[in-house]
């Protein structure tokens, strides 16, 4: 396998494992959100980024067939690779914790993806482009959803703008591995901050909110090198499928 | 506990009554965000239609509400919001007076009339 093909296809896994783990991260709400409508608002997005996820994990089976002759499918890239094997994001597979921290991961990473997107669709690669335009719109849409959100919370009663800050305390170190490119990315990724960070301050400032100075930035997702808490995602979404291979219904 | 509840028709919800602050010993209603109703153009030059109601903080909050419940699978194109207690509704207890004294005129249907041939375009 030559190493162009080899980082496309790892880009393109990591892509679809950040969208995957934060869709089943946030499928945990199902039932559990605050109120019926937000409920459907958060599993609506996360039926979204389900779908990016089997965009990206079909493209990248029928490379990977192509190039090493195997018979991978959307299925066994996500349910039979081994957590070192995973690329997505760490901020994707933090614990939901309360409802501040869940949509201000959800602010940050869909303000990124959005840029990310951006980029893909410019790229000479067809298959990405189109499936960048297809999830732009999707993502459009969480964008704001979830900068409502952080400004209605950050903007709101003193328990509420409370909770967003600890939640910003929580996030933010996940926030710096967006712009510190992997070997195999296929975008400048670094050049995306300015325009990320922007958005983030004008969101926050509404939101009576700030965006601390100097934290020490955690890193490895990208490389498959994760939090503890990925193990526990993979062992709950991949166990039917080991213990029952092929298994549908 | 003992709690006599009263139940409003759309149109009867007096000021303040909206957040059902008549029922007491319930700290899960006492906040509860108002109620809207939510209207719907499925496409192009139909009218917008009632397709149901839903709970929102203010009327920003309740259409993405109800895109996201009502919408989902290409419903409409376009939605209105109103808060559901600025709705003025008949009462079903005048139903008798309000509608059944119709029952029996049919003449009040064009289609009653024979129209003559030399007529066109009705």
């Amino acid at each position: 396998m030559n190493k162009l093909s080899n980082y496309q296809i790892n880009y393109i896994l990591s892509l679809a494992d950040s969208t995957l783990i934060l869709g089943q991260r946030n499928g945990e709400w199902c039932a559990h959100g605050p109120i019926l409508e937000q409920d459907i608002a958060i599993t609506n997005i996360t039926l979204d980024l389900i779908g990016q996820a089997r965009n990206f994990y079909q493209y990248a089976a029928t490379l990977i067939n192509e190039v090493e002759h195997k018979n991978e499918t959307e299925d066994s890239l996500a349910y039979l690779r081994n957590e070192r094997d995973f690329k997505n994001l760490l901020i994707s597979e933090l614990p939901n914790g309360d409802w501040a921290q869940t949509i201000l991961r959800q602010f940050f990473f869909s303000s990124f993806m959005l840029l990310v997107f951006e980029e893909l669709e410019k790229a000479n690669d067809e298959q990405m482009a189109a499936i960048a335009t297809k999830s732009i719109k999707e993502i459009n849409y969480h964008v704001k959803w979830s900068s409502e959100w952080v400004i209605r919370l950050g903007d709101g009663t003193e328990e509420s703008h409370n909770r967003m800050k600890n939640a910003i305390e929580a996030l933010w170190m996940y926030t710096g591995e967006f712009f510190i490119p992997a070997d195999y990315e296929m975008i400048d990724v670094a050049s995306l901050k300015e325009k990320w960070l922007e958005k983030i301050k004008a969101v926050f400032e509404e939101a009576t909110l700030s965006v601390p100075e100097n934290t020490f930035m955690q890193t490895g997702g990208k490389n498959g090198i994760h939090t503890e808490h990925l193990g526990y995602i993979l062992a709950e979404m991949q166990s039917l499928q080991r213990t029952y291979p092929g298994a549908e219904w | 506990m003992n709690t006599a509840i009263k139940k409003y028709y759309y149109g009867d919800i007096p000021d303040g009554a909206a957040d059902n602050s008549n029922i007491k010993n319930n700290t899960a209603t006492e906040n509860a965000w108002p109620l809207w109703e939510v209207f719907i153009r499925s496409k192009q030059g139909l009218d917008h239609k009632h397709a149901g109601s839903l709970h929102a903080a203010d009327a920003q909050m309740a259409i993405e509400n109800a895109r996201d419940v009502y919408t989902r699978r290409q419903e409409g194109i376009s939605l209105w919001v109103v808060e559901s207690k600025y709705i003025h509704a008949s009462n079903p207890d005048d139903a008798e007076m309000f509608y059944e004294p119709a029952s029996d005129k049919v003449y009040r249907h064009p289609t009653f009339y024979d129209l003559p041939e030399e007529l066109k375009h009705m």
